[in-house]
């Protein structure tokens, strides 16, 4: 493979990267909340897709109608049941809480689907690739890109654009001053919440087309989205895009160096960017 | 007397266990404005938050037209008709000044007040819309905060401290607003330092001691001594 080939799909693979990136993003972004269990919500995801397949025999494209609002609702409830009494000053409580989480999500998918791993098969799509300038792009991470640029794009509108982005915004500014002029904060936060999850579904949905995902795949998945979110600079989309872009590039450039090299090239130019650059390439945030 | 649009009776409340307000009681009448006045620390601002439900207070010691409001949530009083004016104008820093306003328009009531006419109103928010909204002067983002008041269409709105922080003449200007706001079938419950601007304004008067009402009746039944001398908390 060559160097420009290599570029090119890592540049792909940053796709779901900042697909992984985006909800963690948003979620901190509005409510100031580190969902440590990001990951394996991710992967809880990709395991109700999986059940969703198995059951309908839909196509897993297809599942995403059923796998985005199930999981948009399991965030719109975690968050008003348990997640709402975790924020305040400090933000180590919903740390430690969705801690917790991962670590009960772990366990309750090993007890029910064992160590062996799964994965969705997106038929002939998996392994269809197109020529481009001489090169074989896979259309899988063709499209996985394509759709991690339109619901970035969507995102941004979302919140930049719209009414319930403007409450976003005016309940992360000030949350007391957003009541007394009739927003709803907890409803908000947990909008808020259940997009974060249905972007993790589609990100769990095209993750698990790609790669055999295991009940421990999660952690790995939010190292990810981390690294993304943090090289991107906080508070931008785009720039999360664009970290997981970095990221995916220094994967499969790392691959060609060695295979075993890969991750590890990964975390290193995060830790690069994060000595030179410590509030990331494009930061929005303050 | 009519009855009052918003009524305060026996409201005692405070943060955590320091007690704030002591069983005080006012009653605001439709189109008036009753000034507020009182040391700093004598419960002005903690009596706005108890009567918007950000501190606990009893359902039946806050009335907005005769109905016990006093166990309404906070998110709920500005489709009742109740907004707030906050001490330090509180814009919000990631919204440009219009959408200050669209906000509190698309989560208030509909009515006479929109953006467009809090633009007529303060015409150099409009010239300003699409800058960050506390980047600002002081005078003219305390005019978006009004604004925001505005556009939320309310039959009342308590107006916290809008001279603090601001120039003299900025004060005037901001003042000479509240005329055409209240004109426009608005009550008003305004907090001022300065009792001179207050007794001019108001219909009625009620002065704040350490939590308890110390003076309260029409404005011009007080002297100025009376009112400084209950402004300092000494017995008349």
């Amino acid at each position: 493979m060559s160097i420009v080939e290599a570029i090119v799909q890592g540049m792909l693979l940053g796709g779901l990267y900042a697909l992984f990136a985006a909800g963690l993003s948003l979620v901190f972004g509005v409510m100031r909340l580190v969902n440590i269990a990001h990951g394996d919500f991710i992967v809880l995801g990709a395991y109700i897709a999986f059940m969703v397949v198995s059951l309908t025999g839909l196509h897993p494209f297809a599942a995403l109608l059923i796998v985005i609002p199930l999981m948009a609702l399991l965030g719109y409830v975690l968050q008003r049941l348990v997640l709402e009494r975790t924020l305040g000053e400090d933000i180590l409580p919903p740390i430690l809480v969705t801690f917790g989480f991962a670590v009960i999500i772990q366990n309750t998918l090993l007890e029910v689907f064992s160590t062996d791993a799964q994965r969705l098969s997106a038929g002939s799509i998996e392994t269809a690739s197109i020529p481009v300038a001489g090169m074989s792009v896979g259309v899988l991470p063709l499209l996985t890109f394509g759709i991690a640029v339109l619901l970035i794009a969507g995102l941004e509108y979302v919140f930049f654009r719209s009414r319930i982005g403007r409450a976003f915004r005016a309940t992360s500014d000030d949350a007391e001053t957003a009541r007394t002029m009739g927003v709803d904060t907890r409803h908000v936060f947990a909008l808020a919440m259940a997009l974060s999850f249905a972007v993790m579904a589609v990100a769990a949905v095209l993750l698990a087309a790609r790669s055999n995902f295991d009940p421990f795949a999660g952690p790995a998945r939010l190292i990810y989205g981390f690294e993304a979110v943090i090289i991107g600079g906080l508070g931008n989309l785009w720039g999360t895009l664009a970290g997981g872009v970095v990221l995916g590039i220094a994967q499969t450039l790392g691959a060609q160096i060695s295979p075993s090299f890969q991750i590890l090239a990964g975390h290193l130019v995060f830790f690069l960017v994060l000595a030179l650059r410590p509030r990331g390439l494009f930061p929005r945030m303050d | 007397m009519a009855d009052p649009i918003l009524s305060v009776e026996g409201l005692s409340t405070g943060y955590g266990d320091f007690q704030a307000l002591f069983d005080v009681s006012l009653s605001l009448q439709e189109n008036a404005i009753l000034g507020l006045v009182g040391a700093n620390g004598a419960g002005k601002s903690t009596l706005f938050k108890a009567i918007l439900g950000l501190l606990p207070r009893g359902r039946e010691t806050v009335r907005f037209r005769g109905r016990p409001i006093g166990d309404a949530r906070t998110q709920d009083l500005s489709r009742l008709g109740i907004v707030m004016v906050p001490e330090g104008r509180r814009l919000f820093r990631s919204l440009s000044v219009a959408e200050n306003l669209t906000l509190a328009a698309e989560f208030g009531r509909p009515g006479e007040w929109t953006v467009e006419r809090v633009f007529d109103l303060f015409p150099i928010l409009g010239e300003k819309a699409r800058q960050p909204a506390t980047s600002l002067s002081g005078g003219q983002q305390q005019m978006v905060a009004i604004g925001r008041a505005l556009v939320a269409n309310p039959d009342v709105i308590l107006f916290d401290e809008i001279s603090l922080g601001l120039a003299p003449i900025v004060v005037n200007d901001v003042y000479a607003a509240l005329p055409e706001i209240t004109g426009s079938g608005i009550a008003a419950i305004v907090v001022e330092q300065d009792v001179d601007r207050v007794r001019g304004l108001a219909h009625s008067l009620v002065c704040l001691s350490e939590g308890r009402v110390a003076l309260s009746g029409p404005a011009g039944d007080f002297t100025k001594a009376q009112l400084t001398a209950a402004y300092f908390g000494e017995q008349a």
